[in-house]
């Protein structure tokens, strides 16, 4: 090629485009990627030894706020199932001096959002708000968190609620297919088997004594932290924690001693379950098993395993089941980690006429995942989640939400520093060994809400394993 | 949606009361047009090492053709399947392993596109993001067409069909708008026109629609804004512009009676649905209308809740929203008899509270509330750059449908001009009892 044309080329491509054309060949390549800024978490105390961590975060003029209690649903005292999460729900239903519609009109007017939950592990009373209120919020969530009153007529206003709501749950096939899948491989006996809410028997029972003596031993300043994540400085911010949240003593009596429950029995072999939900489009599938604890120490190759299996867009679970056959919507797995091994599962709705189609495609790709993985793939999955790791800490919800799982499981204080390194340091064989040590496709219990009539020809003709069928009352019913 | 939302709870929440004398809301931007039309927007913001490209092609299910309802949702699905320099599949495992996430919705008005990914892989995420403007149908096959029109179909089957009351909204739609109307139909369009979309609808919708003088970009994030520019200008200087489509013009709508119907679905609870054709997006009275479904069913203490859920506790939940849109509007009020109540009575207490609010009004202390929940919700919607709700989606939708993107604290100044007489007046001439839907679902036998 002549120089000169070269040069004459590029002028006129340069005046004329404004831009060199891209070359569109290859993919552009990527340089090294950012590093992670992380937030400094500036971990202090009140005077009467509850913790506070602070992260500063300045760039709109916002805070959270979380009070978080290490006691939650897994805590349930037998035959109680539901009473952390109801006595969650009534701390906002009136507090110190203040009833449950003034406590909601309080915080409405301020714009800001103030919940009280429970997850399985702890409970949490969350504020969101201006910082130019927050010290006007304050002293409603203190007296939600601290002084609860349980009114006699909001409990029963709640406890009716909640009834309602678990006839609704009745409706919803993808409600209905997780709490079958739950009570299938945990039974009825483990907390895990049973809603977070509890049942219908459970709710009809509470009383206020109930309540107060579960809030008694779960919300105490021993078992609890404040984590405080926008636009606030130190040493602004913790004088108004010390005034609200400073004299806050434990209540007479023992805290909640956490027990480990009793580990469900492995079953011996693969079981199906069917509930059926008549003339339903869609059957709902969940596959799995008991998964692991929280603290297990193959946290990191489970993250990239799973990824590769159903944790992502490109994983093969969707690209077989969504992309490659057109059976449903999205599919995926994941592992529920909680303080006691909790469940791992596999699942997708798919259409009615393609049910038994599905259930053979899961099983190839719950059987492929115990086969050594091509490199390629081992790399973009460890890159999916080691490199998304920064966008992750983005707002003060996103923020308090990390900071949480790291007071909730005692997690080491470098581990957000040394997350990306270890997801990275993942190698093939440890995948391979996980996936055969937690992927146990012949002794997965196998759940498919859907129009039994249709699908249970197809069913049988898999040879999955015995066959049940799963009434509504048996998936939402007590322990007896 | 291209795939499902996992997570996505936006816990609205927040801001500045108005007695704090808030400063003015301001979202810094710089913008610029190619050559070929496009225009582009670029906003800075480097509190975390992550850049968004996020783009509107101003097509929407509004645009489709009779017989071809969900034809812009199938297609929005379709813009994930490769292009010209990208093989099926390569979009997706690119930017996952770039450490990227992305994702595409679909409304009445407007088809968007997001890819979220480290500031390393801006070029990456510029490269896919302008081969599929241009070169889409190089790689484009019926079996392409086919593969997503099934992977649509079962999002329309765990959408609406196995969804409690998931028909309601398709019915209510079908009665508020008349044959014709381009809101009449879904979005996630219907089954048997899902089934005769072709490749060659495709052809045809990407020529009329898919032009860069029919798009927006916008670039936010971890980014140098002339690095970023001159980026822009390199991977778009390529894609050659189009014909302008033509704009959507349609007769106003207006309700004349009461239209009642009832269907039933797999469900315990009845539903009554009740709503109103309402002022578009932005118009005069579209401000008025969000704090009178503040006022009606906005928090514990709001007028429908307060009565109906809390005192009476004849109603399992209320809710009311003004569903706003570019060409037609509605107001939705949408509540569930508690067992042993009935739609009657709960139709009864909501026409009451709405007589009341048209004959007094609301309180002083009504309105600021809703105007303080409001302003917070504005400082809220600051704290992510990406996804479907960050800082460009909303640099976006306010260029395209105002044509400032830097519109924020306009809008806001919307909600703070609204008086109690102003909810009033809306509440009257917006919502009359005989001029209206009134659809219940009721429990299949």
């Amino acid at each position: 090629m002549n120089a000169r044309r070269v040069i004459v080329a590029l002028l006129i491509a340069t005046t004329t485009l404004g831009a060199q054309a891209p070359d569109r060949r290859e993919p552009p390549g990527l340089g090294p990627a950012p590093g992670l800024k992380l937030p400094a978490i500036q971990k202090r105390q009140l005077s009467n030894g509850l913790p506070v961590w602070i992260v500063e975060l300045h760039e709109v003029p916002v805070a959270q706020v979380n009070l978080v209690v290490l006691s939650g649903a897994g805590d349930d005292p037998p035959g109680t199932y539901g009473i952390a999460s109801m006595t969650a729900a009534m701390l906002t239903e009136g507090a110190g001096s203040r009833s449950s519609l003034e406590i909601a009109d309080g915080i409405d007017f301020l714009g800001a959002d103030l919940s009280a939950s429970s997850g399985t592990d702890s409970s949490g009373v969350r504020l969101h708000v201006p910082t130019s209120r927050l010290a006007d919020a304050l002293p409603i969530m203190a007296d939600v968190a601290l002084r609860p009153a349980f009114p006699k007529e909001e409990l029963e206003r709640i406890r009716q609620q909640r009834l309602v709501g678990l006839l609704q749950a009745r409706d919803d096939p993808q409600t209905i297919a997780s709490m079958a899948f739950s009570r299938a491989i945990f039974g009825p006996a483990h907390r895990y088997g049973t809603a977070t809410t509890g049942t219908s028997d459970t709710v009809k029972a509470f009383t206020r004594d109930d309540l107060r003596s579960f809030y008694a031993a779960a919300f105490r300043p021993d078992n609890a932290a404040l984590l405080v994540v926008g636009d606030v400085v130190p040493g602004q911010v913790l004088p108004l924690l010390e005034s609200h949240f400073g004299a806050w003593k434990a209540a007479p009596g023992a805290g909640l001693a956490r027990v480990a429950p009793p580990a469900p029995s492995a079953p011996a072999r693969r079981e199906v379950y069917l509930v059926d939900k008549p003339d339903a489009p869609q059957s709902q599938i969940r596959i799995g098993g008991v998964g692991v604890a929280r603290s297990t120490p193959d946290f990191f190759p489970l993250q990239v395993m799973n990824t590769i299996l159903g944790g992502a867009f490109s994983s093969r679970l969707n690209l077989n089941l969504r992309e490659e056959h057109g059976y449903t919507y999205g599919a995926g797995s994941s592992f529920d980690m909680r303080k006691f091994p909790g469940p791992f599962s596999a699942g997708a709705g798919v259409q009615t006429d393609k049910t038994s189609e599905s259930l053979r495609e899961f099983f190839n790709e719950l059987n492929g995942i115990l086969k050594p993985v091509p490199a390629e793939e081992l790399a973009r999955a460890k890159n999916y989640v080691a490199l998304r790791f920064p966008a992750t800490f983005e707002t003060s919800g996103d923020i308090t939400a990390r900071l949480e799982t790291v007071f909730v499981y005692q997690l080491p204080d470098d581990y957000f520093q040394t997350y990306v390194e270890a997801i990275q340091a993942v190698t093939a064989a440890d995948v391979q060994r996980v996936a055969q040590k937690y992927i146990q496709p012949d002794r997965f219990a196998v759940i498919v809400v859907g129009d039994r009539k249709t699908i249970e020809p197809g069913i049988r003709t898999l040879n999955l394993g015995p066959i049940k069928e799963m009434g509504l009352d048996e998936v939402f019913a007590s322990a007896r | 949606m291209k795939r499902p939302a996992l997570l996505c709870a936006l816990v609205l929440a927040l801001p500045a009361p108005a007695w704090a004398q808030t400063p003015r809301l301001h979202v810094d931007y710089s913008a610029f047009t190619l050559p070929n039309g496009l225009r582009v927007i670029l906003h800075e913001d480097h509190s975390v090492p992550v850049v968004t490209v996020n783009i509107w092609y101003h097509v929407g299910s509004a645009n489709e053709r009779p017989k071809r309802t969900g034809f812009a949702h199938l297609f929005e699905h379709l813009m994930f399947m490769g292009s010209g320099h990208v093989k099926p599949g390569e979009f997706d495992t690119w930017l996952e392993g770039a450490g990227g996430q992305n994702n595409g919705s679909t409304s009445n008005d407007r088809t968007n596109y997001w890819i979220t990914v480290p500031s390393n892989a801006l070029d990456l995420a510029l490269f896919l993001e302008s081969d599929r403007m241009g070169y889409l149908l190089d790689t484009m096959t019926p079996a392409t067409v086919d593969a997503q029109r099934d992977v649509v179909k079962n999002e329309r089957r765990q959408s609406v069909e196995n969804r409690p009351y998931g028909i309601a909204e398709v019915v209510l739609e079908e009665m508020l708008y008349p044959e014709g109307h381009p809101y009449r139909w879904p979005v996630i369009g219907y089954m048997e026109d899902l089934t005769a979309a072709s490749y060659e609808d495709v052809v045809e919708f990407f020529k009329r629609f898919y032009a860069p003088s029919n798009a927006s970009l916008v670039v936010a994030g971890d980014i140098d804004p002339a690095a970023a520019r001159a980026k822009v200008e390199r991977w778009f200087s390529d894609i050659k512009p189009g014909a302008e489509p033509e704009a959507i013009t349609i007769p106003g709508v207006a309700l004349t009676s009461v239209h009642r119907k009832t269907i039933t679905d797999r469900v315990q609870l009845p539903r009554l649905y009740l709503a109103w054709l309402t002022p578009r997006l932005y118009a005069p009275g579209d401000a008025a209308l969000d704090v009178v479904s503040s006022v009606l069913a906005g928090g514990k203490n709001s007028r429908l809740h307060k009565r109906l859920v809390y005192d009476m506790q004849v109603a399992q939940d209320v809710s009311a929203f003004q569903v706003s849109r570019a060409l037609s509007s509605y107001f939705l009020i949408e509540a569930t008899p508690r067992p042993g109540h009935t739609v009657e009575e709960i139709q009864k207490v909501i026409d009451e509270e709405i007589t009341t609010l048209q004959r007094v009004g609301p309180t002083a202390h009504e309105v600021q509330r809703a105007l303080n929940q409001t302003e917070s919700s504005f400082f809220n919607r600051l704290e992510r750059v990406g996804g479907y709700s960050g800082k460009a989606e909303q640099l976006n939708s306010y260029y395209t449908t105002t044509g400032n993107p830097d519109w924020f604290n306009a809008d806001l100044a919307r909600y703070r001009a609204v008086s109690p007489s102003d909810v009033r007046a809306a509440a009257e001439r917006f919502l009359p009892g005989n001029r209206r839907v009134e659809l219940t679902v009721v429990p299949a036998k």
